[in-house]
């Protein structure tokens, strides 16, 4: 982001950058920069909080106002992660015991899905890839992998990690149809890695894939790293 | 773990440096036109999705919601943006300045990228001087870049 900055500032336009790495954006050093503390993927920090969105904007704006010169500045909030906190968040009971319990919640989880594309779009859901009626058989193909079918024999519909991302956005989506609150950044995703059927499957799978040997960029972003 | 753990992650990737940085001194805000450029790969759902080694941008119409958030790293939250996509691309937040006179206004078109660039001679040499030259001519002054 910030080499784009450099080019745009060159190009005669006045930029800002924000950051959430602090090293990046030191090392990178866009013409003005702000440094925000805030976890990963919400770079104006808060969902839906319009006043906290405000107050990014009035630090960034001020930069761009009355910097004379390169800078870098620090938003004076920091919105800190507890690397701990999952949603909680039902799970639809069994209800096709000759599924896999990966494929029958996916399947369980249709219409919480489909509620809450209703209410928020379909804007970091399944469809990347994978559009919501292919969510089930994509589970099953890395519940496959894990049981030990090679990756390529299982049927996974694209990229692994494409497809990872997809039904991880489709569970993510999901969950905030079952939900009351502003989730945490992270909160749904430690849901569906650590307490979901189809989120053991794909962890399974990235642990398959990495003793069979495969590639390391085949299976390392299967999920996130750590989360 | 923990995000904190996930940005360490990052902490050994290779930066580009420029040693003469450009730096263009703004009107005042109120004056300004405003874009948002974001590397968070969101493109329209009739856009062709981003690969994922994608040098290329999307041209964003700001008066469209159908930002599909393309991004193909695992490594962040999506959780915010679904719910509210001024967390990434704060279009409705830019609005509000215009009204209240912080900003002279908001730009009609919007640009995004793929952050996860592996090879930046494309982004620094065509993609990021084509896309900035569009924004150029369409009158506006002032850029907000995010990330996710």
């Amino acid at each position: 982001m910030s080499v784009l900055a450099h080019v745009f500032e060159a190009a005669g336009l006045a930029t800002v950058a924000l950051g959430s790495i602090r090293s990046q954006i030191e090392r990178t050093a866009p013409p003005r920069g702000l440094f925000c503390d805030f976890p990963l993927g919400r770079p104006l920090g808060r969902p839906n909080d319009p006043a906290f969105q405000h107050r990014v904007l009035a630090h960034a704006l001020d930069l761009v106002e009355h910097a004379t010169g390169p800078t870098l500045e620090t938003f004076a909030e920091a919105i800190v992660d507890d690397g701990d906190t999952a949603t909680s968040c039902p799970l639809p009971p069994r209800h096709d015991a000759s599924l896999p319990p990966a494929v029958d919640e996916a399947r369980g989880l249709r219409p919480a899905f489909d509620r809450a594309v209703a209410a928020h779009g379909d804007l970091a859901a399944a469809g990347r890839v994978v559009q919501p009626d292919g969510i089930p058989a994509a589970v099953a193909a890395f519940v496959a992998v894990a049981n030990g079918t090679p990756w390529k024999q299982a049927g996974i519909p694209g990229v692994p990690a494409r497809v990872a991302q997809d039904i991880r956005g489709y569970y993510e989506t999901a969950a905030l149809a079952l939900i009351e609150h502003t989730p945490a950044a992270w909160e749904t995703t430690r849901w569906f890695i650590h307490h979901t059927e189809a989120g053991a499957a794909i962890t399974a799978a990235r642990a398959a894939m990495q003793a069979g040997g495969e590639k390391m960029a085949l299976w390392f972003y299967l999920v996130p790293n750590g989360i | 773990m923990a995000d904190s753990d996930v940005k360490a992650m990052t902490a050994e990737i290779e930066c580009p440096t420029f040693d003469q940085p450009a730096f263009t001194r703004s009107k005042p805000l109120s004056e300004c036109t405003v874009a948002i450029v974001t590397t968070a790969s969101l493109h329209h759902a009739d856009q062709p999705d981003f690969g994922g080694n994608d040098a290329t941008y999307r041209v964003l119409d700001g008066s469209r919601r159908d930002l599909v958030l393309g991004h193909w790293s695992p490594n962040f939250d999506a959780s915010g943006y679904a719910l509210d996509t001024n967390v990434v691309f704060p279009i409705d937040r830019l609005r509000e300045l215009a009204v209240s006179g912080r900003i002279g206004g908001v730009a009609q078109r919007h640009l995004s990228y793929a952050g996860n660039q592996f090879e930046l001679s494309t982004i620094r040499l065509d993609s990021g001087p084509a896309g900035a030259k569009m924004l150029r001519d369409e009158g506006v002054d002032v850029v907000i870049f995010t990330p996710v």
